[in-house]
């Protein structure tokens, strides 16, 4: 039985934001209750925020931020950003409820968020979960009939609330014990977003980040392609954070299935990849300016004759009878061989990663 | 003033915030962290960060390639 003098006490609230509107009028819904709140953001190596922001150049003008951060300070909350990066792996190579339209593993991945951050409110003695979830607004995660399936795998149980939408849901214990009340709750529903907007306005929210497609990468097509070629190329279905972030870096193209080159498209991402050539054998124009290459799998001498032709045809010297290229191995030492830059022609369309 | 780096250099954000995070919990009130990186949105989000917690930005260096953040650590 709870004594009267915790029932009095201030209640605690931990929310996972995404940076989107929704997670924000939650987070202001809960706390107009006089619910204490802190946020959480999962970095799972797969988010839309920085990546290729921060490597392009021509991006860098652009005002960027992290819109998790940019949110938590206009709700004056702490924000927790947590990187769940390697278990994350597990929840995307082998997703028990399947993936969405592209590779994106959502409902494995709500329930797998909501049960991190139940870890993170029982440890720091919170009460609650809450999440921005609309009914009906996303295909995989966010049914009528999955969103218990979150509630349940997560183990958070009726300690997960969904301020959007919570009226359209059974009670959950913040509302049956009287922290939260009910009525002020919400019921939105479906994929019209004039109800967000409103509330929005109500609260004065007028800059807010829409995601389109969803939260991360892998609800995009072509990064998911590109993953599946990962995956193909090596006969298993694994990934190392390097590996996850070079899929949005440069130009890929995969000549065999053994190898595939990484050629950077512009300055910003010749410096990035320069970072990287501890880690995987290189190539750069010497006689003629052009970019870095990378080389991702395992090559022979011919291998890399062929690489070298494929990033001479990338550089200045495309024209030219012979391109001067060094290879350079990952302990730094390297030699420098003329090749035949390819013709336009020559590169077969399916190379194209 | 003691003062503690963090090579975040070739992180892309959020880890570099992550990092930083991770690092200060460890630091006292007053102390100095010298944040190097190379993901230029980590001059928007450590400040960020730093004001959602009560860290003062000390200084922000924008070199071409690299950024040297400093910040003292805030009251806890
Ligand atoms: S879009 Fe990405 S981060 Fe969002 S639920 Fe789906 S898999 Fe998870």
């Amino acid at each position: 039985m709870t004594n009267n003098s915790d029932n009095n006490r201030e209640r605690k609230a931990v929310a996972l934001v995404s940076g989107g509107l929704d997670s924000m009028l939650a987070v202001r819904l809960i706390q107009e209750q006089g619910i204490h709140v802190e946020g959480i953001n999962f970095f799972t190596g797969f988010c839309v925020e920085g990546h290729t922001h921060a490597i392009r150049k021509k991006d860098r003008d652009r005002p960027k931020r992290n819109n998790a951060l940019w949110v938590a300070e206009q709700l004056g909350i702490k924000l927790h950003i947590i990187d769940i990066s390697e278990d994350y792996k597990d929840i995307v190579i082998n997703p028990k409820h399947g993936y969405g339209a592209n590779l994106n593993p959502c409902l494995d991945c709500k329930g797998f968020m909501v049960h991190e951050a139940l870890k993170w409110m029982q440890k720091h003695d919170f009460d609650f979960l809450i999440t921005g979830e609309v009914m009906g607004q996303r295909p995989m995660s966010q049914r009528k009939d999955t969103m218990p399936v979150v509630s349940k795998e997560s183990g958070a149980g009726d300690l997960l609330l969904r301020p959007l939408c919570a009226r359209l849901l059974p009670e959950t214990k913040p509302e049956q014990e009287g922290w939260v009340d009910r009525d002020q709750l919400l019921d939105i529903s479906g994929r019209n977003r004039k109800p967000q907007m409103a509330l929005a306005k109500k609260y004065g929210f007028t800059e807010y980040a829409q995601p389109a497609g969803g939260c991360c990468f892998l609800t995009d097509a072509n990064y998911s392609s590109k993953l599946a070629d990962l995956w193909q190329a090596r006969g298993e279905k694994t990934y190392e954070i390097d590996d996850i972030v070079m899929l949005k870096v440069g130009r890929h193209l995969r000549p065999k299935p053994s190898f595939k080159l990484i050629i950077a498209r512009e300055e910003g991402e010749t410096n990035f990849l320069k970072g990287y050539r501890k880690k995987y054998i290189s190539l750069n124009t010497i006689s003629h300016s052009g970019p870095i290459a990378l080389i991702d799998g395992e090559t022979d001498s011919d291998d890399l004759e062929l690489a070298a032709r494929l990033v001479a045809r990338f550089s200045s010297g495309r024209e030219s009878e012979f391109v001067n290229v060094e290879i350079r191995q990952k302990n730094g030492e390297s030699k420098n061989i003329d090749v035949v830059p390819f013709r336009a022609d020559e590169i077969p369309q399916d190379w194209y990663v | 003033m003691s003062e503690q780096t963090l090579d975040a250099r070739n992180l892309l954000c959020p880890l570099p915030v992550i990092k930083t995070q991770d690092r200060v919990e460890n630091m006292k009130p007053g102390e100095c962290l010298k944040i190097i990186c190379t993901d230029h949105g980590a001059i928007n989000d450590i400040p960020a960060w730093s004001r959602i917690y009560g860290h003062e930005i000390l200084s922000i260096d924008e070199q071409e390639y690299e950024i040297v953040i400093k910040l003292i650590v805030g009251d806890k």
